[in-house]
């Protein structure tokens, strides 16, 4: 085998970059197709109105149970809204809430939108913190400049700030 | 007092680890085993200091001191006593001071036990353990003191968070944590490497014992994570490819690859360069971990709360120590001695195709942890990269490590027999070939990428055992020689056919969970009852129960299977009265290795009568995903305890300093 490099050394190094370019890239392309198909966008009712997914498509939806819109079923099946400062969509949803789950609280649902445009979740999420605020919802509510702050202020600077899960 | 004290020392701490810096910094340049020496002692007594601080919080929590701001935001008198010691290091503060104990704490013992390491490697280790602890001390001190006092002290506390009081929880963290910060010491020997120049055989046997410590600590620590998301989230699930999930995976994953790596640089001193590399990459992984975590830039199920100030700290920290060892290992690594050559088939190429592999593996998972961030940054948009995003992405290289992993060990040094290989390796490719075709055969429905991933499992438990039966020769010898050689196997040995029995056990156990689990949700009346696989689960009851700070409705369920009763189990829903929040506590029925597992959830009024959410999941080899890591953190002691690594504790003492 001529062709390959005299030098031991060089020889060597040509095997290895012979192994880890393929890996590199597999990696890269699986990578780029695993982009495609899995990651889902983040909107708040208003934002999903603007960009209009179409049915069917993954998305997240964000923002604040509206007051009072929640309906529980006997069948475990729920109802609620999701808004933001300009619109609210309805949202169906069958399984089990969060247990922060609340009315006027930040959440967000994964799923879809119907031809009819309800939202139907397959996930619910708010997280553990009684202070949570999803990262999306607030930073899309405060640029719309409905920021109501972290929920129960705290009672002095540097109090109550860091309360949460360790990893 | 206490308190003050408690701050006090932990302002000194930070004083001593800048003296420590000083002092062996200064023992190096000048030669002096005096100074050098007292860098040393500043380390102990640096350590000290951390753990004084540490027990005052400690304490304020134990005695509910409301008058310390921590305490007063993470505690509540109606904690039970673990989960008042828990909350020391419950919060951002807290469990920032835990990293500092553990920073120093690792500290003074590489300090103590580095009497065989080469004076200036020693000096120069001690110095960059230093530097980080100053750091990490600073940042606590200044930043996240968890010891400052409140003025006007509330009567009572806001409580942990109640989904943290949990015994898997209590002790995670400190698990976790000295994983973590364990690299920090593999860190501080590739720098002083890097300084001195110099890296031998001797320097990879120095990394190995406290790679291997921080690995074993690492994976327990991780375990107890996934088991407590498994059985207090009642989700049903034990990994979800979340953000923070993934920031304690990849120190790990990185760990593994140095584990490899290493005992290719002390064995054949090949590979010196991309050891050290691993060594710098593990820890900076642990900061980026910590910076993840605490930053709040990436939204998690278990981040912790929001504070741009501290994140922003963090990646200063983050960015200008690892920045500053990187650019030394740019400016050093070419001096160091390129080791032995070795053929394409050799038990070194198959722990650089590990690595290569690990390193894609960890790559991937960076990127879609990082993704969402890089996107925003770019786009505006927000998105989320879900499971399918890592399964896609990380399973085939994973899967492709694991194929090669029994063969590993069986390679000759230098060059290898492939052949020899495969001839001594047809056992275990016929046991796993029955593993898969007896999956496809017996478990229905019928999945064929499952009973792969299960004969996978086989494969790697069947390589384990081969491995062993060849070294020492069984079957081939008379029992008693058999047993003669493997009481002379060193422990190391033992430890890595431990570890990878315990990859094969975890595989089983991940792979015939995730194809073959169960889901059922139902609303249940009293006596009503919801089918899950074969079996069939009632809900006698639901009563209401009182805990120690927490009202709760307990279920009584029963699960029968073809009428005859298997087991009852209580699940409850747990309203805890300090912050109003609500948890469940999931009842497990375990059969075998496998769970059924199920959760009380809401009540439902309305309809005929009154209806409970029931949901239940029927986890088959759920057990195995647990005990595997356990194995394998198992290996990673026997290792620990190899004649080969203890050798330096002996010359010790021969040598009193």
């Amino acid at each position: 085998m001529s062709f390959l490099p005299k030098s031991r050394k060089a020889r060597t190094r040509l095997l290895l970059f012979s192994v880890i370019a393929p890996v590199v890239v597999v990696a890269i392309g699986l990578a780029l197709w695993g982009m495609r198909g899995s990651i889902s966008l983040f909107y708040t009712p208003s934002q999903a109105a603007a960009a209009k997914p179409r049915p069917g498509q993954s998305i997240q939806l964000g923002g604040l149970v509206t007051t009072g819109s929640v309906v529980k079923h006997p069948d475990g099946l729920v109802e609620f809204n999701v808004q933001d400062r300009i619109s609210a969509d309805h949202v169906v949803f069958q399984g089990t809430l969060p247990d922060l789950f609340r009315e006027g609280q930040g959440i967000v649902a994964e799923g879809t939108y119907r031809g009819d445009g309800v939202f139907v979740a397959s996930r619910v999420l708010a997280k553990h913190d009684e202070k949570y605020m999803p990262k999306e919802v607030a930073d899309a509510l405060k640029k719309q400049g409905d920021w109501r702050g972290d929920g129960q202020a705290p009672a002095s600077p540097g109090y109550g700030v860091g309360k949460g899960g360790p990893t | 007092m206490i308190v003050e004290a408690g701050a006090f020392a932990l302002i000194l701490a930070l004083g001593l680890s800048i003296v420590q810096v000083a002092l062996s910094v200064a023992g190096r340049l000048r030669r002096s085993a005096a100074l050098a020496g007292a860098g040393e002692g500043a380390a102990l007594a640096a350590f000290i200091a951390v753990a004084t601080a540490f027990a005052a919080l400690m304490h304020a929590f134990v005695v509910s001191d409301f008058s310390v701001a921590n305490v007063a935001a993470n505690s509540h008198t109606e904690k039970p006593l673990l989960y008042r010691v828990a909350g020391t290091w419950g919060s951002h503060e807290g469990s920032m001071l835990l990293w500092c104990l553990a920073l120093t704490g690792f500290g003074a013992a590489a300090a103590g036990l580095g009497r065989t390491l080469p004076r200036g490697i020693r000096s120069m280790t001690v110095a960059t353990q230093g530097v980080l602890g100053s750091v990490f001390l600073a940042y606590t001190v200044f930043a996240s003191n968890p010891l400052l006092r409140v003025i006007a002290p509330p009567v009572e506390g806001r409580s942990l968070n109640p989904l943290l009081q949990d015994p898997a929880l209590a002790v995670h963290p400190p698990f976790l944590y000295a994983g973590y910060v364990g690299m920090s010491v593999v860190f501080s020997l590739a720098v002083a490497a890097l300084i001195e120049g110099r890296i031998d055989a001797a320097w990879s046997r120095w990394v190995r014992p406290w790679a291997l410590a921080a690995w074993s600590l690492l994976t327990v620590g991780i375990t107890l994570g996934a088991f407590w998301a498994y059985y207090e989230l009642g989700w049903g699930g034990w990994w979800f490819w979340d953000p923070v999930e993934n920031a304690s995976f990849m120190p790990w994953l990185i760990a593994t690859a140095l584990l490899h790596s290493a005992v290719v640089t002390e064995k054949r001193g090949a590979l010196a360069g991309w050891t050290v590399f691993l060594a710098l990459a593990a820890f900076t992984f642990s900061m980026l971990g910590a910076f993840l975590v605490r930053s709040g830039v990436l939204t998690s199920v278990h981040a912790f709360a929001v504070d741009p100030t501290r994140g922003v700290l963090l990646l200063i920290i983050l960015g200008v120590t690892s920045g500053l060892a990187f650019t030394l290992f740019a400016w050093r690594a070419p001096s160091l001695a390129q080791g032995g050559l070795f053929a394409p088939i050799s038990r070194e190429s198959a722990l650089v195709l590990n690595n290569i592999l690990l390193a894609a593996a960890t790559m991937t998972v960076l990127l879609g942890t990082l993704y969402p961030l890089i996107r925003e940054a770019m786009t505006g948009e927000s998105i989320s990269v879900g499971p399918p995003f890592f399964s896609l992405t990380f399973v085939p290289f994973m899967a492709a490590l694991l194929v090669l992993v029994p063969a590993g060990p069986l390679l000759a040094w230098k060059r290898g027999d492939a052949r020899g290989v495969v001839q001594r390796l047809w056992v275990a490719v016929l046991i796993a070939a029955g593993v898969a075709l007896l999956t496809v055969a017996l478990v229905s429905p019928r999945k064929a990428l499952g009973a792969v991933g299960v004969g996978l499992g086989g494969w790697l438990v069947a390589g384990a055992v081969t491995e062993i039966v060849e070294r020492t020769r069984a079957f081939r010898v008379p029992a008693a020689e058999t047993w003669r050689r493997m009481t002379g196997l060193p422990r190391g040995a033992w430890g890595m056919t431990l570890a990878h029995l315990g990859l094969g056990v975890f595989v089983m156990g991940a792979v015939f969970e995730t194809a073959w689990k169960v889901e059922a949700a139902e609303a249940l009346q009293q006596g009503g009852a919801l089918n899950i696989g074969a079996y069939h689960v009632t809900l006698d009851g639901v009563r209401p129960v009182a805990g120690p700070n927490y009202d709760a409705d307990q279920a009584t369920m029963t699960v029968t299977r073809d009428g005859r009763p298997i087991c009852q189990v209580k699940p409850e829903r747990r309203l805890y009265t300090a912050g109003g929040q609500t948890t469940s506590e999931v009842g497990i029925c375990y059969r075998g290795a496998s769970h059924i597992y199920l959760v009380l959830g809401e009540r439902r009024d309305g309809g005929a009568a009154t209806a409970w959410l029931v949901r239940a999941y029927w986890n088959p080899w759920a057990s195995l995903i647990f005990l595997g890591p356990v194995i394998m953190a198992l290996g990673g002691l026997v290792s620990l305890s190899d004649r080969r690594l203890r050798m330096g504790v002996g010359r010790r003492r021969e040598q009193p300093a």
